[in-house]
């Protein structure tokens, strides 16, 4: 145990948070916010008059409370905006019901729908989210309506969890895994388990075999493919097709899924011009639904500000 | 007539060496990598201990996930043929045998002559096998064997909530974290697995007795939990890992080197299907 708990720890994903440079939220007329606290990852977003101000992506703690705390304080870091100024803030995530600074909760399926349509443009038919300990595959309007669903809450083969501890096995960062599962001479066979636990035996026989540790990335990237292909299969899936989550940022996933599909993803750029200079980070996209759908109850009177200072 | 059964299972090898249907000597060990080596290595060791050579015995019968590797066989039965074969000769009244190995968990309806009359199992998911009580223990800090224990001193029934041995573990933290008895959540992990191997048992149908055979068997903690999902008796035979070996030993005898069981494979529904609310 105690030599587990020192190495390494290669799912560890970097933290981060951005302020928008040119804005000023006091110029702005409703202060919104949404805290996604999903079971691996948060995230808070900050909007001004229903635009991007400031948004941070932050590990889930063992507390949701606290977690909440931690991506909103780290969103607004570098502001001097608090939460005392927010008008109206919505909880979504595994963990929303504790978010102490939000008036309300909304599902994540609702608010992924809703950032996804503000993240990629209205064209977005399909949304597949890839959290942490779930996946989901959501048809949505052109509003970012939801109209069904396919969800996998029960498994970890197919989330982000499943990848962390295939990262932590083969003692590579979980972020370089998409760019060396490309780094093979051919495509090899898919890891066939699709229980993650049975994975990891197959994964150990495969390194004992002596087979490369790239070839092994591409053979579990593929299998995640596949277990993400059949739920999307399930739902129905239709352009524009985007995916979001964690898992949006391997490309390694992401372009077997697109090969086993025969679609496309939608290019990760913001639709709105004007945001082609902030960063994006799929991992947004509850977290900023929640901040939309706040903005839209307050500009509509709906629900009341409950501003501070 | 010597002969011998060899089961190679995904963790350990099981060996059995018997005479005019007496057994003469038995041994397991892991199995490891190198399956193959492992098997030839226990079979050795094994007719050592029963002062035999290879050339002494008659036929020798592999079972098990990976029964392939025991290259010195001369015959190959199914798993749940060699269950069925072992468990009968041990008990015959046994007529539903639940199996709950390191990486299955199935359950066979048995005829009273140890044949196979219907087969479920569950292969794809850890959630019902003995690797989740691993995984379980290792989060709680303890070994399997105390686990087993301190879950018969439990008072309290919480139900664990994750049916993903992945996402098991972070609950068995979160449990610990909300101080939660470990007793109490030794329980829970039982019951939860018992739970998943019993829905298995009812696609063939319960009917006593119930047997229950595998690495899982010698788990007390579990074996309990099992009885009260069931609500029957479960019984446990001495020495429950070795009884795949002992069906497959039971098969040499008989001159049976090829048996094949069709199964229900049982996989989880593991989609849930939503409309906008």
């Amino acid at each position: 145990m105690a030599e587990e708990a020192k190495k390494e720890e290669y799912w560890r994903w970097p933290e981060g948070s951005w302020v928008n440079p040119d804005g000023d939220w006091k110029k702005g007329k409703t202060i919104t916010a949404g805290v996604d606290v999903g079971s691996v990852s948060s995230q808070a977003v900050v909007a001004v008059d229903g635009e991007l101000y400031a948004f941070s992506n932050t590990r889930t703690g063992s507390d949701s409370p606290d977690s909440a705390w931690k991506c909103m304080n780290m969103a607004l870091e570098g502001s001097d905006l608090t939460v005392d100024n927010i008008d109206y803030c919505i909880g979504t995530g595994y963990g929303r019901v504790n978010v102490p600074m939000a008036q309300r909760t909304i599902t994540e399926i609702a608010c992924h729908a809703r950032g996804a349509n503000f993240m990629y443009g209205p064209e977005v038919r399909t949304v597949m989210d890839m959290g942490g300990q779930d996946c989901k595959a959501i048809n949505c309007d052109e509003r970012g309506k939801v109209l069904n669903f396919m969800m996998n809450d029960k498994c970890a083969a197919g989330t982000g969890r499943g990848m962390e501890v295939f990262a932590d096995l083969i003692r590579v960062p979980v972020w370089e895994i998409g760019p060396r599962s490309f780094k093979i001479e051919a495509e090899p066979e898919m890891i066939s388990s699709t229980c993650v636990v049975f994975a990891k035996t197959e994964v150990v026989g495969l390194l004992e075999e002596g087979v490369p540790e790239n070839d092994i990335m591409a053979a579990y990237c593929a299998a995640m493919a596949h277990r993400i292909m059949e739920l999307l299969n399930r739902l129905g899936v239709q352009e524009k097709f985007v995916i979001t989550g964690g898992i949006a940022k391997n490309e390694g996933v992401v372009k077997r899924l697109e090969e086993q599909l025969g679609i496309k993803t939608a290019e990760k750029i913001w639709h709105k011009p004007e945001y082609r200079s902030y960063p994006f980070d799929t991992q947004i996209a509850g977290g900023l639904g929640a901040a939309l759908f706040a903005e839209a109850m307050l500009s509509r009177g709906k629900v009341k500000s409950v501003r501070k200072a | 007539m010597i002969v011998g059964g060899i089961d190679v299972g995904g963790k350990n090898v099981h060996v059995v060496i018997m005479k005019d249907g007496e057994m003469l000597a038995k041994g397991d060990s892991p199995t490891g990598i190198q399956k193959a080596e492992a098997a030839e290595r226990l079979y050795d060791e094994v007719l050592e201990q029963a002062s035999l050579k290879r050339a002494d015995v008659e036929r020798v019968v592999a079972t098990g996930s990976a029964s392939k590797r025991a290259a010195f066989a001369q015959g190959m039965i199914a798993d749940a043929a060699a269950d069925a074969r072992g468990v009968i000769r041990l008990i015959p009244s046994a007529r539903t045998i639940i199996d709950v190995g390191a990486e299955e968990g199935r359950a066979i309806k048995a005829s009273p002559e140890g044949k196979v009359l219907d087969f479920a199992i569950n292969e794809k998911c850890a959630a019902g096998t003995g690797t989740f009580v691993e995984a379980m223990a290792r989060a709680l800090e303890i070994s399997v064997e105390d686990m087993a224990r301190i879950s018969l001193e439990s008072t309290r029934s919480i139900p664990m909530n994750a049916q993903c041995a992945v996402f098991g573990e972070s609950e068995v933290v979160s449990l610990i974290h909300a101080k939660t008895e470990k007793r109490d959540i030794a329980r829970a992990v039982h019951d939860a697995i018992a739970g998943r191997i019993a829905s298995v048992a009812r696609i063939v149908g319960l009917e006593k007795d119930v047997v229950l055979i595998g690495g899982m068997a010698r788990n007390v903690g579990f074996v309990e939990s099992l009885r009260k999902e069931i609500g029957m008796d479960v019984v446990v035979p001495d020495d429950p890992d070795f009884v795949g070996a002992l069906g497959a030993a039971a098969a040499a005898t008989a001159g049976v080197l090829e048996e094949e069981v069709e199964a229900k494979v049982v996989e989880k529904e593991k989609y849930e299907e939503g409309k906008a609310s």
